[in-house]
């Protein structure tokens, strides 16, 4: 390697590299947009105040095809296939209708074949000889999400949801979306969320757990029908058995737990970041839209807990996150401090060799009890309060 | 298509991109004295997805990275894009890149017979640098109605579908694809996307598919995969690929057709990138490759091996995004296996789950390095394995049989043999940012396992994919840079295969050294050492294996090779093939402990410190 070279690759790692942090923000303007997955009908009109059950849009998808060997089932070509059809394309039929009709030697030889669902004949195929029946179309509805007011409609698609709320992103979620009040099971951010704090009052609650959810408390909470519990760790061997499979690639909030779960530090017992407990607190009785769906890769997609209130939202708290300075509150995101708060105190520009001997950039934060750390600027999240 | 017009003998700067799906690396290179370096890199987030949705943002700032650290201006002022040609210390002269944002291409595969035109489809597919979802195929042991359910769940950008060799199959090949129209899948790209579909099956079929296909897919037709059962004929699907992924993928990704204006060379997905560097090593050396690019959310795996190359993308295995999958696929125990301390599972496995949802972290301390280097090991030997499904001979072949054959059960599936690679090459940040070259060497010993003499190669800073798009239109400043400032020589592993007890005699190694001085080693079952030989120097060496270990001539013969050095040095290996791991827990640490202090791993007093 050429000298040049080592200098540039000296200079050139992660100068731009942070990782913006999670949103937890008392007040702000959130837009939801409610798209259908193909066209569909529209039901709201801009302007409109929504309440978040109300469907905003419908659509029929094609429903599920069934293929029917039907030449082969008959003992004939596929190209005479057409000759013994009762049905044409297009048809409905009915589960158990006779399809095909094949006589032979004066009726003694017959062979029927029926529909083995209920649907439309799409296809009837002389080459393979088979037949495709279109199942029917299975509705798709859109609700609100939020309650809020319709800001924009996005023709055979959808509508845009607006509401002034505390908005407040996860890191890792299971279930889909679910509403519900804000009740506190715990009175600290350090609290374990076990079973016994859960009674049968927190029915159709958003539970806020502490430093990490059991999976007693997990399983309790389904029983009791609780909607979503929020807390700042969980184990993974316990989101194993309570989910039954492991978690290979996050793209999550399709699993029908009967629970939407939201972790908002980490995995393993992780403190809640006590701004975000005391948000959470400072909600309690107030109704939540919540959403455990995650997705880390294309497309990024955290977990979010929306309460809608009538505070008024901070202004410019929409801004692009523009990077560290000194004074910039952070989470630090890795060994050896994980989960530790503190602000920004130096931001060295020349890389450092860590304990792990690699060079990196770093910088040094000011924790919460006073000491200062050095850690990897890669291993920070912005708190974007 | 190639727009260059300056001619190649007035080129001074080259810029190269790969917009990857969490950074877009900037390198610039430079022709000085008559020879092509590398200049200078700069790195910047992706701006793929919200709020930015412009992969031309990202690709603007390391532009600009570069620019303060050259001092030489590429940006035009008005921020339509790259200055070409250059004109003093403004501008560069071709502008190519790579590209896997946004989840890169992503495919789903068809066929009749899974082991044969499937399996073909397949290699194309991968060939062509996409990921591939799924390969359906009549015998993949799914039920029609799992089929359909499948392809109706999945999003892909494109679908290659074959089958029947000409004028063969023909009614079985129909009914695979009236199975993917029934489905009707929904493209990744949403609505107002048509979703393409290129045919290279049987080509008498051709009037029947465009009858059946041509409405609500982008349909194109090219020559048969399989024309006849003995020849597989990847070229031209591959081809239709990377036209239709230029066509319909990227001028669907945010910004993409505007980074399409600003490039000289089409733009090519990284992993294909990749493939084209690491066949420029199998080129220039005239020897088999297997390669590498462990990456954060796949790794992929490139053997060359008789000039047949072949592509494989384990699409889920990574070191940051698909951490947490390698885990799943490999086991936690499987992980554990190469940590020589005492640490929990449930510690493990929750570490990596943290990192999985935070994929930018890196390890801080000794301890994080070691679980990532373990997590590595794995990856790379099922990446390997997967590899290894794909590089197989072309079934349905009639062979000769001889005798010999015919106490053979079956021919064995693949031809990627560690005993017939000559060079292994790895790329990807954790081998490019491991603190001492050594630790790749051995991460990648570890999880492949050579056998026989076999050289050892990484990426210095991650331009592989750039190198790789640059051969394309200008080969011979790709190979300048390539050789003297991407390819890292970290050395050779000298590895007999066999098996014998921990401390029985494996090999003897007599090496005369570039000074002219011998260097005699004996080593024993359960023994590694480095022996130090820089880069560009040589070592004659005669190895003796015992008579139960291999070095390519058979059981206990000796060899004569010539062994190139590297920054790490030569590693004699006698852990035997496969290596020797015991079950027990403290016999296996103190083992592994052993291995690392002997090759100097890791700072002996944070090892201490943990031990």
């Amino acid at each position: 390697m050429s000298e040049k070279f080592q200098d540039s690759e000296e200079k050139s790692v992660e100068a731009h590299a942070y990782t913006p942090g999670l949103k937890v923000k008392r007040s702000m303007t959130v837009d939801k947009t409610r798209r259908l997955p193909i066209f569909g009908e529209v039901f709201v009109n801009e302007g409109d105040v929504v309440d978040h059950e109300l469907i905003v849009a419908r659509t029929e998808i094609s429903g599920d095809p069934e293929i029917v060997k039907v030449a082969m089932l008959l003992g004939v070509e596929p190209e005479d296939l057409p000759l013994y059809m009762l049905k044409k394309i297009g048809e409905q039929v009915e589960e158990g209708e006779i399809l095909a009709n094949y006589a032979a030697f004066f009726g003694l030889i017959k062979k029927q074949v029926v529909s083995p669902k209920s649907g439309t004949i799409e296809s009837i195929s002389d080459i393979t000889g088979q037949i495709i029946i279109r199942g029917d179309p299975i509705p798709v509805d859109v609700d609100a999400y939020i309650p809020g007011k319709v800001v924009e409609v996005l023709p055979k698609e959808g509508a845009v949801i607006e509401t002034n709320a505390a908005f407040i992103q996860g890191i890792f979620g299971i279930g889909g979306e679910s509403h519900g009040e804000i009740r506190m099971a715990v009175d600290r951010p350090d609290n374990v969320l076990s079973e016994d704090l859960i009674t049968t009052e927190d029915k159709g609650a958003v539970l806020i757990g502490g430093s990490l959810v059991t999976l007693g408390a997990l399983k309790k909470s389904v029983e009791i029908g609780v909607s979503c519990i929020v807390v700042g760790g969980i184990r993974h061997d316990d989101l194993i058995s309570f989910t039954g499979e492991e978690i290979g690639v996050a793209i999550t909030g399709q699993e029908e737990m009967g629970l939407t779960v939201i972790i908002t530090e980490g995995f393993g017992t992780m403190r809640m970041s006590q701004s975000t407990f005391d948000l959470l607190k400072s909600f309690e009785g107030y109704q939540a839209s919540v959403n455990g769906a995650t997705q880390i890769r294309a497309g990024v997609l955290r977990p979010e807990t929306i309460i809608p209130h009538q505070e008024i939202a901070e202004q410019g708290s929409e801004e692009l996150s523009s990077g560290m300075v000194p004074g910039t509150p952070v989470r630090i995101i890795r060994q050896p401090y994980f989960g530790a708060i503190g602000l920004v105190k130096f931001l060295p520009v020349e890389r450092q060799q860590v304990e792990s001997e690699s060079y990196v950039r770093v910088l040094d934060v000011e924790l919460d009890d006073g000491t200062v750390v050095t850690v990897p600027r890669a291993n920070v999240e912005i708190i974007e309060e | 298509m190639s727009q260059i017009k300056i001619p190649r003998e007035d080129m001074k700067y080259i810029l190269a991109t790969d917009v990857g799906s969490t950074t877009t690396k900037a390198r610039i290179f430079h022709r000085k004295d008559g020879e092509w370096r590398f200049l200078a890199a700069g790195e910047a987030p992706t701006t793929v997805e919200t709020p930015y949705e412009d992969v031309t943002m990202g690709v603007q700032n390391a532009v600009r990275e570069v620019e303060e650290l050259t001092g030489h201006k590429i940006l035009s002022p008005d921020g339509s894009g790259i200055v070409v040609p250059h004109n003093g210390d403004t501008g560069v002269d071709i502008y190519c890149t790579t590209s896997s944002a946004g989840g890169g291409l992503q495919m789903m595969v068809a066929g009749l017979i899974k082991s044969m035109t499937a399996e073909s489809a397949n290699r194309a597919a991968l060939g062509a640098g996409a990921i591939v979802m799924d390969v359906i195929a009549r015998d993949d042991g799914r039920m029609p109605y799992q089929k359909i359910q499948r392809i109706r769940s999945l999003r892909p950008d494109m679908i290659l579908l074959a089958g029947g060799t000409d004028g063969g199959a023909s009614a079985h090949v129909m009914e695979i694809a009236e199975l993917i129209k029934a489905s009707e899948p929904k493209p990744r790209l949403g609505i107002g996307y048509k979703l393409p579909i290129v045919y290279a099956g049987n080509k008498s079929l051709r009037p029947q598919i465009e009858k059946l296909m041509s409405e609500g897919f982008a349909l194109d037709m090219v020559d048969n995969i399989r024309p006849v059962l003995e020849v597989e004929n990847t070229e031209p699907a591959r081809r239709a690929v990377h036209e239709l992924f230029m066509e319909h993928v990227m001028s669907h990704a945010p910004g993409y057709t505007k980074l399409m204006k600003w490039t000289d060379v089409d733009i090519m997905p990284t992993p294909a990138g990749e493939g084209m560097a690491m066949q420029l090593i199998a080129d220039t050396f005239k020897e088999n490759v297997l390669g590498v690019g462990l990456g954060g959310a796949t790794t992929n795996v490139y053997s060359i091996v008789d000039s047949k190359f072949v592509r494989s993308v384990s699409a889920n295995l990574g070191m940051s995004y698909s951490v947490t999958n390698v885990m799943k696929e490999a086991g936690i125990e499987n992980i554990t296996r190469w940590i020589p301390f005492k640490l929990e599972e449930e510690e493990v496995s929750s570490r990596l789950m943290n990192k999985m949802i935070r994929p930018t972290t890196i390890p801080q301390t000794l301890e994080d390095l070691i679980v990532e280097h373990s997590v590595a090991r794995e990856a790379l030997r099922l990446g390997l394995s997967h590899h290894r499904t794909i590089a197989t001979r072309l079934k349905g072949v009639q062979f000769e049989r001889t005798i010999s054959d015919m106490f053979e059960q079956e021919r064995e599936a693949t031809y990627v043999k560690m005993m017939v690679i000559d060079i292994l090459a790895g790329t990807g940040g954790l081998l490019s940012h491991a603190p001492r070259r050594i630790q790749s060497m051995l991460i990648l010993t570890d999880a492949w396992q050579p056998e026989g003499v076999t050289k050892m190669f990484q990426d210095s800073v991650f331009m592989m994919p750039h190198l790789g798009v640059l051969s394309t239109v200008y080969r011979d400043a790709a190979w300048s840079i390539f050789d003297k400032d991407c390819l890292v020589r970290l050395g050779t592993c000298v590895a007999p295969a066999g098996t014998a007890e921990l401390g029985a005699p494996v090999m003897k190694v007599e090496m005369t050294m570039p000074g002219g001085e011998s260097l005699v080693e004996g080593l024993s079952l359960g023994e590694v050492k480095l022996i130090p030989l820089a880069e560009g120097q040589e070592a004659k060496a005669i190895i003796t294996p015992a008579k139960q270990f291999d070095m390519g001539d058979g059981p206990g013969k000796a060899v004569e090779k010539t062994i190139t050095g590297g920054v790490a040095g030569v590693l004699l290996d006698a852990r035997g093939r496969p290596i020797y791991l015991p079950e027990e827990d403290n016999a296996r640490k103190e083992l592994l402990i052993k291995w690392f202090r002997s090759l100097d791993m890791y700072p002996e007093d944070k090892l201490k410190e943990l031990l």
